[in-house]
């Protein structure tokens, strides 16, 4: 076990660096300096800049400072906002980015579960169909479309919610809407489809011959091995969920991680672009590993596996 | 299955034993074959029909390719003409799906967006399949060390959050369709090549193969006429899900302002121009790219699901 999980963070680590050395030399292959377009920069100023940000070393002293200073999570100031560091931005924008992703994974997840055991356990049934139905469609309305549907319906014709910005709870209920319901969809359809596995296996047909009650079946014995493949793909929905926020915080105004990612991309920003990109990356990649080692405590099969090389 | 001359049988009773004559016994005839055989693919076919979701997904996207193809054709307006006396015109019968705020003709524009979302999530499914079979068929066709390495490769690129890594190709070469379709195929073969080596590792020990090595073959020959006609269904199951994928990703995209650029259409840029305006109730310019674009991808998942159903009867629930 300590040998899988070594083994993974190790993995993991060459992840965050290639992810972070891939930022670096796109960013320097962009032709021209990040100062050349404002006006009314002469060249001193310009070599001056350039000192500030460290842009007039070799690139790979460059190189070797960015990769301490990822090391010590210090990007370095903004270049269109020189009064900011791009850590005050992921600091002030990070903790709502978190608990906008973090309420959609846990609505999904409950929602989601919920939805496919209705729909395996009422197989074949209107339910089923219904709940496949809403899944499907789910998966195939893109998020920001929802969003301004939801926005239209909820926050325009009928008044019941507010439609931007995140202060209270009130203001959650439609992002987290627009966001998880992908998500719910997919797991709602996995869920579905190893549950109807499950229920065919011999231990339940045992449990229910024991006379067990319907719910502790389900509860105890089929969602348990049900939910292994749910757990598999959690990291994959992790990441999708975390550039949904990119277009749900902007089509909402809510002022987390996404918002500023979005905006550097659009003037250019390339210190909080590097910035961003390295962070969220290593977030993602944090979940993934994290994803990996409950799935091998949960599953105890998978070590063996891990033993011998896959 | 019947066995009219057992004595314990009550139906038997019923059926006079002289109705029951040996058939002669032909050798000729026992060895003929009524019904035509049923080919692998025939058979897939005949289940896809039967699926009436999957089928409806499959004329929708008829549909949608010959409108992409004609649809501009038969529209008397053009796709990027600015008439602003014509702004935000609700949908009539001399513009089927209104006009947005330039006075473009919207049903116009909705063909063109057909044609660029299909044209990237073709190109992507297509890209995807050459990288991903010959990435996937070699690693699991040659095996050990070739494989491990190629592997791990795999696994540091999984890791990479594939939008991420799109919006930074975008940024880098500035958005056009190429670099979206490029940006997009940088990490979708990952999927299909992963995919088509877990296949390849099944089918490879297999006889066949094994005859196919003893005469000779050489490595390219025996992926390309032995492995990879075997492992078709998978593969086209996957292609079918990452055009969806590469269309959301599109639009996506084109929604951030990283897309397809002013004067082409696109339904993510449709969407996005449309989404100030959602205020002032012209309702008709986001619902049309916004349900083209939904419909497109449920067309796509529902004939997806359909050809796996069809395509891997083993899977079946």
């Amino acid at each position: 076990m300590a040998k899988y999980i070594i083994k993974r963070f190790f993995m993991m680590v060459i992840t965050v660096l290639v992810i972070a050395t891939l930022t670096f030399f796109l960013m320097h292959a962009i032709p021209g300096s990040p100062f050349n377009e404002e006006r009314g920069t002469n060249e001193a100023v310009q070599a001056n800049l350039e000192a500030f940000y460290g842009l007039d070393e070799p690139l790979y002293v460059q190189y070797g400072m960015y990769l301490k200073r990822i090391a010590t999570f210090d990007f370095g100031p903004s270049i269109k906002n020189p009064t900011q560091s791009v850590n005050d931005l992921l600091s002030r924008g990070f903790p709502i980015s978190f608990e906008l992703g973090m309420i959609t994974i846990i609505v999904a997840l409950v929602s989601g579960i919920i939805l496919g055991v209705v729909a395996a356990l009422r197989h074949n049934g209107i339910i089923d169909y219904v709940a496949m139905t809403v899944a499907v469609l789910g998966i195939s309305i893109p998020n920001f479309v929802l969003a301004t549907l939801i926005i239209q319906k909820f926050a325009v014709d009928w008044q019941l919610l507010p439609a931007a910005t995140w202060s209270s709870p009130a203001h959650m209920v439609l992002p987290t809407l627009a966001l998880a319901t992908g998500p719910m969809a997919i797991i709602a359809r996995l869920t579905r489809s190893s549950m109807l596995e499950v229920l065919t296996q011999d231990y339940i047909k045992m449990a229910k011959a024991k006379g067990l009650s319907p719910l502790k079946i389900v509860f105890k014995h089929a969602l348990r091995n049900a939910l292994m493949p749910v757990v598999t793909i959690l990291g994959t929905l992790l990441a999708g969920i975390l550039t949904g926020t990119f277009v749900i915080e902007k089509i909402f105004a809510i002022p987390g991680m996404g918002k500023y990612f979005v905006e550097s991309i659009n003037n250019r920003d390339y210190p909080v672009i590097m910035g961003t990109t390295v962070f969220y990356s290593t977030i993602l990649v944090f979940m993934l590993f994290l994803v990996d080692i409950a799935y091998s405590l949960l599953d105890p099969r998978i070590k063996l596996a891990a033993k011998g090389g896959e | 299955m019947k066995q009219p001359k057992t004595e314990n049988q009550s139906s038997s009773q019923q059926i006079p034993d002289e109705w029951f004559k040996p058939i002669k016994k032909d050798r000729e005839k026992a060895e003929n074959v009524v019904r035509p055989s049923l080919s692998y693919w025939h058979d897939a076919w005949r289940r896809l029909v039967r699926n009436k979701l999957a089928m409806s997904g499959l004329i929708f996207l008829i549909f949608l390719s010959l409108m992409a193809i004609f649809g501009p054709v038969f529209s008397p307006h053009s796709a990027s003409d600015i008439n602003l006396p014509n702004q935000n015109q609700p949908p009539s019968t001399t513009h089927f799906f209104g006009t947005d705020e330039l006075g473009r003709d919207v049903f116009t524009r909705t063909w063109y967006g057909a044609r660029i979302s299909l044209f990237v999530g073709l190109a992507a499914a297509l890209i995807d399949f050459f990288i991903g079979v010959i990435y996937g068929g070699v690693a699991g066709y040659k095996g050990r060390r070739t494989d491990s390495i190629m592997m791990r490769i795999i696994e540091i690129l999984y890791g990479l959050p594939y939008l991420l890594v799109v919006i930074l190709l975008l940024v880098v070469m500035g958005p056009s369709l190429t670099t979206i379709i490029i940006a997009l195929t940088v990490t979708g073969w990952i999927g299909m090549a992963r995919i088509v080596r877990g296949q390849v590792l099944q089918i490879k020990n297999y006889e066949f193969i094994v005859a196919s090595q003893s005469f000779g073959a050489k490595t390219s020959r025996i992926i390309r006429k032995n492995l990879l006609p075997n492992t078709m269904g998978p593969i086209i199951v996957q292609m079918t899900l990452t055009v969806p994928t590469a269309i959301f990703a599109e639009a996506f995209l084109s929604f951030l302002g990283l897309g397809i650029q002013a004067p082409h259409a696109s339904w993510g840029v449709m969407a996005n121009d449309a989404l100030s305006t959602i205020l002032s109730g012209h309702w008709w310019r986001l619902f049309f790219p916004a349900f083209f674009i939904s419909f497109t991808m449920f067309a796509f998942n529902v004939l997806g699901d359909g050809l796996q159903d069809a395509l891997d009867p083993r899977l079946r629930k």
